[in-house]
């Protein structure tokens, strides 16, 4: 017992302080990319090329990029001689919609919108999610449980993961969507009561990602259910998660 | 080299496909269950089409003789089951028939893998007779941020009699989708086949790609490899070790451990800006390098994270109420890890030296030695123990690696593959054995491609684990595997 309090005492509080600072994200971090492209040499194609999932395509002369399809591999921005794609430190991805997470040079950034006052008076200070897991690779699966340790701490916040269906205000849905997991989806959706919300978490779940029109998998969770908030990445980056649940909430602080 | 009726390479060697065996079943049959019975093991059986017909390939090991003995033999609708012998072949058989429709006569149960084409677990169940006999139903949608898998306990009490496991809702298909490649999108299909795994599937793939086109990576490539590599064991193992302490409720290790983990995986961030190293391994050696000052603070960080996860572990051990649910929970024997082809910390947690990075050493570990963790109880506080053994082995191994890293080029132009060649790239994950087999066509494109992650060896390990346990221990006993769905699945 003792040696628990020296132990705890040695490691003092590891909470970080986002949403109050700016959290500490890895240098070579890859958030929303960036486009020059006045320095696009049209035609060369090369970027277009060389991305895995068809997320980047040239739309009126201009590159434009799917953040739904992303993986966030930074092929392009390599592949790309003359500077026109780079990958910033911005983290805050989540959309409401799913058109806008494409984004082109000019594309005016659009924050997500909070819930309507009825949803935000019930879930606001408290919701309780289930996590489904349809095909996910376990990457994002991981990177959500994560926020469940004292580092992100995602109790402070009143958002908790529940194991009944019945217990929750809603489905976090990470994966392509399987075949072979739709039917357990739908029924597990069906379980949560009225009203309740989907999130659909990594490319995967958004578009299908790697798997994206495999005859095995459905293209993510908008083929199926209504999906209230788009967190892209592959895996996202907790904070990128995190940042999109408590705007959800109405939760950032003001300003932010 | 060619020895009749099988042919002994080394991980990473291209081989002219032309000098694989093809046997007479029989003969091919005799040969794999010889090597399986001087202390063999199957890393991978399967079929793919070979001339219009069908070609049954293995892949064996043989631990102490070393080599990797490949042969084969051409079989029509049905060929004698090697299960009947050699029992760690019966998932193959049941994936070989599900897929190509082949039957291994006298396999004792020959249902759906991953029910690729029939409605999932649509299946008969095994079930024990008896008045008393319960069965619980778990899944395929778990309590807990997890991946989906379906479990049907046949109890009498409390008393597990049989569990098993059915598996297949992560089955996305990715097998089939690699033949004709590679393309841009090959590399994100090995770093999302177990995505806890991204660093140990891309290294044999690119491990693969390298073989095959006989192109050698740089040592900095290499070690930058293997740093990551071991990276990912270490976040692993720690995550692991506070999960079980989680799961028998001690929960101020569960949360240092959390916290400690993802220190160690902002370390591989640090290399590649992604927390589960995606970006690292490529064909030709790594996508990214690090800078002098990189390399310090990160071993830096890495003794830090190395003295918190020291006492946190050490709270474990001194804790005699955790000790005691780990004791004597969820035994798997060295005679059943051989039994049913065990591999990574389970089977070493049995006693068992089975361990690729001293077997068949590929990358910097056939420079630089690692020491193999072994314990000999095959129970839950076996398989704790030898993580955390391998956790100060890991940390010492990469702090050693971060000194001596050489000035060169950190990546090469593989190159074009070679045509009609075979390769197998054996990688130690952080589960174990990781082993992919792929074969070239004339163009030196995939003519196809075979995944086996090393949950697909230790899933029956659990189920065995399980028997004539609580059924309150199997989180316990799970968790001490924590073995991959969607690896399994593919």
């Amino acid at each position: 017992m003792l040696k628990a309090l020296v132990a705890r005492t040695r490691f003092g509080n590891r909470t970080i302080g986002f949403p109050q600072c700016q959290p500490t994200l890895p240098t070579r971090f890859r958030g929303r990319p960036e486009f020059s492209s006045e320095l696009c040499r049209h035609g060369c194609l090369e970027c277009v090329q060389t991305c895995p999932t068809e997320a980047l395509r040239i739309a009126g002369g201009h590159p434009e990029c799917d953040l739904g399809r992303c993986l966030f591999c930074g092929e392009c921005e390599t592949a790309c001689h003359n500077g026109v794609i780079r990958f910033s430190r911005d983290y805050s991805m989540g959309a409401s919609e799913r058109s806008d997470l494409v984004i082109g040079p000019d594309t005016e950034r659009k924050l997500i919108q909070s819930l309507s006052a009825e949803m935000l008076r019930l879930f606001r200070r408290s919701l309780r999610l289930r996590q489904v897991s349809a095909g996910g690779c376990n990457g994002c699966e991981v990177e959500v449980n994560v926020l469940n340790t004292i580092v992100f701490d995602l109790g402070r916040f009143g958002i908790q993961f529940v194991a009944s269906p019945r217990h929750a205000d809603g489905l976090l849905i990470t994966g392509p969507v399987t075949e072979n997991m739709r039917s357990a989806l739908l029924k597990t959706y069906e379980a949560v009561p009225e009203p309740k919300l989907v999130i659909a978490v990594g490319a995967c779940a958004i578009s299908g990602g790697p798997y994206v029109n495999h005859p095995q998998v459905h293209n993510g969770a908008a083929s199926q259910l209504k999906v209230d908030l788009f967190i892209p990445g592959c895996p996202p980056h907790p904070v990128t998660t995190l940042d999109a649940l408590l705007r959800l909430l109405s939760r950032m602080p003001t300003g932010r | 080299m060619s020895h009749g009726n099988t042919y002994t390479c080394s991980n990473n060697e291209r081989i002219p496909l032309i000098d694989v065996p093809t046997l007479p079943t029989d003969s091919f049959l005799e040969e794999v269950s010889r090597i399986v019975q001087r202390g063999g093991r199957l890393a991978a059986l399967f079929v793919q089409p070979f001339e219009g017909k069908n070609r049954l390939y293995a892949v064996a090991l043989v631990g102490e003789e070393g080599g990797v003995m490949l042969t084969s033999c051409i079989v029509e609708e049905s060929y004698p089951s090697l299960t009947r012998v050699c029992p760690q072949a019966h998932l193959f058989e049941r994936e070989i028939a599900e897929l190509w429709k082949v039957t291994p006569v006298g396999h004792p149960w020959l249902k759906p893998v991953r029910f690729s084409d029939s409605p999932i677990g649509i299946a008969e169940f095994f079930q024990v007779e008896g008045s008393d006999v319960h069965e619980v139903a778990v899944g395929p949608v778990h309590a807990g941020i997890i991946e989906p898998g379906h479990f049907r306990f046949n109890c009498v009490g409390e008393e597990v009699l049989h569990l098993e496991i059915a598996l297949g809702y992560q089955f996305r298909g990715v097998e089939q989708a690699l033949a004709g490649g590679p393309n841009p999108r090959t590399i994100h299909y090995m770093e999302t086949l177990a995505g806890d795994t991204s660093v140990g599937h891309a290294t044999a793939y690119s491990q693969i790609v390298e073989s095959l086109a006989e192109v050698q990576i740089s040592l900095r490539a290499m070690t930058l490899r293997s740093i990551a590599l071991e990276l990912e064991r270490l976040a692993n193992h720690t995550g692991d070790l506070g999960a079980l302490a989680g799961d028998v409720g001690y929960s101020p290790v569960a949360s240092h451990c959390g916290r400690i983990r993802g220190d160690f995986l902002n370390l591989t961030a640090m290399i590649c800006g992604n927390r589960l190293g995606r970006g690292i391994a490529r064909p030709g050696g790594v996508g990214y390098d690090l800078c002098d000052d990189d390399v310090s603070l990160m071993a830096e960080k890495l003794q830090r994270a190395r003295e918190d996860v020291a006492v946190a572990i050490q709270l474990l051990w001194n804790s005699t109420s955790v000790v005691d649910r780990f004791e004597g929970t969820g035994v798997l024997d060295r005679n059943l890890c051989r039994e049913l082809g065990v591999v990574g910390p389970a089977a070493r947690a049995a006693g068992m030296e089975r361990d690729v990075r001293l077997e068949y050493p590929s990358d910097v570990y056939r420079f630089a030695q690692i020491p193999v963790s072994c314990w000999h109880t095959g129970d839950v506080f076996a398989r704790a123990y030898v993580r955390w053994l391998e956790i100060c082995r890991s940390a010492d191994f990469v702090q050693s690696l971060l000194t001596g890293i050489q000035k060169e080029t950190a990546r090469v132009q593989p190159g074009a593959m070679k045509a009609n060649s075979l390769a197998v790239a054996l990688v130690e994950g952080w589960r174990g054995e990781i082993c992919h087999v792929a074969c070239t066509d004339g163009e030196g494109r995939f003519r196809w491609y075979k995944v086996v992650d090393p949950s697909f060896h230790n899933w029956s390990g659990l189920a065995w684990a399980m028997r004539n346990q609580q059924i309150s221990d199997f989180p316990l006993c799970n968790k001490s595997f924590n073995l991959s769905y969607c690896g399994h699945d593919l």
